[in-house]
């Protein structure tokens, strides 16, 4: 498979001319020489060398030297233009700031819906939904595996009321709302679009996202409902859905955040989350739609570790990438299609149980360089949650943080500032093509489901969560307070936030409230053409959306979709 | 001279939570200080953990769990190893689990509880003191 094809040599307009850059080269040769060696002999460096948590060298100083390839016009170019490297608008955050977006979620609606309307009146631009474990995997909180987990970790949704609680005094044509979901996504979509109709708002005004990208919960996450084929039509169900009747919609968020999360590189999480894109394009490709019909509103979601320049340079590359495959490969000609828009959050992974309040400078670091990677939107997670969900304050501290950046730290003011440093633009290029190589390797296994089924995406970062653990263990990575700097008493006893043991009872007495109220026979009637459009290989969409209109479940939706589609079986690959 | 077989260990994951970097890194590294790990995957019940642990004639099962349901699974898993007569089997857990929630869980029988951040060696550690030695 050609990705996209880099223009020949001749007429590119590089950044230096070839006399300059040997004089520099030159004249690095004899500091090194001089003025380095004589450093060394005094003061030797930390480290023999220096990697990047991908395992890239870092040089001692870049120079003109490692970008004299670079071609400005052709590699770089202006925001807003192809190929999008220093950002998709052409002003940046000088017209509008990032969206901020603080994922939460966790009891009833009634308890989101308070955390929601706070968090709002204290300045956050969009909403996003943490659903609960029973409710991301499909189940109705009555079922036997939701017992302990309703309302835990996400708010608890089965049901259209439910939905209709959650978003109680909410407008729903001015917010924009993002749904983590993914191998259920038709279900809660469509209990937005009918809680939607019911406050007056169409669906083609709705605005907003669904993760939706089932592909990578095989790679990470895990959460998986449905096997990867089935999982995959699904996904390619509401991208193909979206794209026909609620226009202004994100049908999918192409996620690398989780696959970094479960241990990968940020290499990895670049190449995994743009063959996915690539595989989303071509199976919408055969439903009948051009490529300019639904790829203007694909958007991804990559995570943010602690390695500043390395992350900076993993979103612009990003952007890089997908700009020339959606060009080169399929040909899109709007160049909204070409658009790598994505969201980011911090990393959890990186919060340290140990010290907690050491988090909220992790969390600050990492949401920096998020805004100097041109992110579209933002979560910054809470300094607690290594613990246990954010507590109103640490909440409070994490939104804070984004506005401290956007409205103090002047790094909004101009575009893309970190374009041109000989480091960003040298490690932007290496990312590209170390993620071309890994792209390049599941071609030759034949594409992502084969990859998927051997298992290499997840053995890969299975071993560089390992290889990384390791590397802590051997302090050859310092984590502060964790492996080094380590304090007997901790300094500071933060308070758990925890979650109302009641919600799971009054959670399941709703939906038997729900089941005794509404036109059973209907419902078994839509069900049931629910089940007949699953096996004709249908758009399930259409069907999804009028049974939860009859107060369909959850649970029963997915029910009846895993009896056509089967069960996935997770693996056990150590 | 009668040798000792390898510790036998069962990582497992309770619930629907499906955070397993940790459960992942940790049967590596027990399989590397020389155990035999057999890992679960993901969205087991208790029963169908004990019945693993049973079948498969364990000395050692780590639980793992990140969703905050431990109160609801750790204890019933216990419980049911007392059913079976299962109780020389060391149990261990790790996770995002509150540190007031630790001396409820060692009250039903759960030997030790690691935390977010626990070196891997200390954790190798613990099982190789503690685990019931048996005969090939």
């Amino acid at each position: 498979m050609i990705l996209y094809i880099v223009p020949d040599a001749k007429g590119l307009v590089l950044m230096f001319d070839e006399q300059k850059i040997k004089e520099i080269m030159r004249e690095k040769e004899r500091w090194e020489k001089t003025t380095v060696a004589d450093w060394l002999c005094r003061m030797p460096e930390r480290q023999e060398v220096f990697t990047t948590p991908s395992g890239i060298p870092i040089k001692r100083l870049y120079t003109p030297e490692d970008v004299k390839d670079i071609d400005y016009l052709r590699d770089l170019g202006f925001p807003g233009e192809y190929p999008f490297t220093r950002g998709i608008h052409a002003t940046m955050y000088r017209g509008r700031l990032w969206t901020m977006r603080q994922f939460s979620g966790y009891g009833t609606p009634e308890d989101t819906n308070k955390r929601w309307k706070y968090l709002v009146a204290h300045g956050e631009t969009g909403l996003s939904t943490a659903f609960d474990y029973p409710t991301i995997m499909g189940l109705d909180p009555d079922h036997p595996m939701a017992r302990g987990e309703v309302g835990v970790c996400g708010v608890s949704v089965p049901t259209l009321r439910d939905m209709e609680i959650l978003f109680d005094g909410i407008p729903m044509d001015q917010v924009t709302t993002s749904m983590t979901i993914n191998h259920p996504t038709t279900v809660l979509l469509a209990f937005y679009i009918a809680t939607a109709e019911k406050q007056g708002v169409p669906q083609e005004k709705l605005g907003g996202t669904v993760q939706n990208d089932n592909l990578k919960e095989f790679h990470a996450q895990k959460l998986c409902v449905f096997p990867p084929e089935a999982a995959l039509k699904l996904s390619v169900d509401v991208i193909e859905y979206c794209a026909r009747y609620v226009p202004k919609w994100n049908p999918i968020s192409i996620s690398g955040y989780h696959i970094r999360e479960a241990g990968a590189t940020a290499v990895q999480e670049l190449a995994f989350t743009i063959y996915d894109g690539i595989v989303y394009v071509e199976e919408t490709l055969k439903r009948g739609l051009k490529v300019d019909d639904f790829a203007p509103r694909l958007s991804f979601f990559f995570a943010l570790h602690n390695n500043f320049f390395e992350e900076i340079a993993k979103l612009r590359a990003a952007r890089r990438l997908w700009a020339r495959i959606m060009k080169e490969r399929f040909h899109a000609k709007n160049p909204r299609s070409m658009w790598c828009r994505f969201h980011v959050q911090t990393s959890g992974c990186t919060l340290t149980a140990q010290q907690p309040l050491n988090n909220i400078i992790r969390v600050a670091i990492q949401a920096l360089a998020a805004v100097l990677g041109g992110c579209q939107s933002l979560h910054t997670n809470s300094y607690d949650e290594a613990l246990c969900l954010p507590s109103w304050e640490a909440v409070t501290i994490a939104l804070r943080t984004q506005q401290i950046i956007a409205y103090e730290s002047g790094v909004t003011d101009t575009v893309d500032p970190l374009g041109g440093s000989y480091y960003v633009e040298w490690l932007t290029k290496e990312m590209e093509e170390r993620a071309m190589e890994y792209i390049q390797k599941i071609d030759d296994m034949g594409g992502i489901i084969p990859a998927i089924e051997k298992g290499f995406i997840v053995r890969e970062i299975s071993d560089a969560a390992y290889r990384y653990q390791r590397e802590i263990e051997e302090k050859k990575r310092i984590i502060v307070g964790v492996n080094e700097f380590v304090m007997e008493e901790e300094p500071m006893k933060i308070n758990l936030f925890r979650v109302d043991p009641e919600v799971e009872k009054r959670q399941i007495e709703r939906v038997n409230e729900i089941k005794r109220t509404r036109d059973n026979r209907k419902v078994k009637e839509l069900l049931e053409e629910l089940r007949r459009a699953a096996e004709r290989n249908e758009n399930v969409m259409p069907y999804v959306i009028r049974a939860v209109k009859a107060y369909a479940t959850l649970g029963e939706i997915i029910g009846t979709l895993k009896e056509v589609y089967g069960e996935y079986k997770p693996e056990t690959i150590i | 001279m009668s040798e000792e077989r390898k510790i036998k260990v069962l990582i497992a994951k309770p619930g629907l939570n499906s955070h397993d970097r940790g459960a992942k890194v940790v049967a590596r590294a027990l399989r590397d200080a020389g155990m035999e790990v057999i890992y679960t995957g993901l969205r087991q019940t208790p029963e169908q953990i004990v019945e693993t642990a049973l079948q498969e004639d364990v000395d050692v099962i780590g639980l793992s769990i990140l969703s905050g349901a431990h109160m609801t699974h750790l204890p019933r898993i216990m419980q049911l190893l007392k059913e079976k007569g299962m109780t020389d089997i060391l149990v261990i857990a790790g996770g995002t689990i509150p540190e007031e929630d630790v001396p409820k869980l060692k009250e039903v029988g759960i030997k030790e509880v690691f935390p977010p951040g626990t070196p891997l060696e200390k954790i190798v550690k613990f099982v190789l003191e503690n685990a019931p030695r048996r005969k090939k």
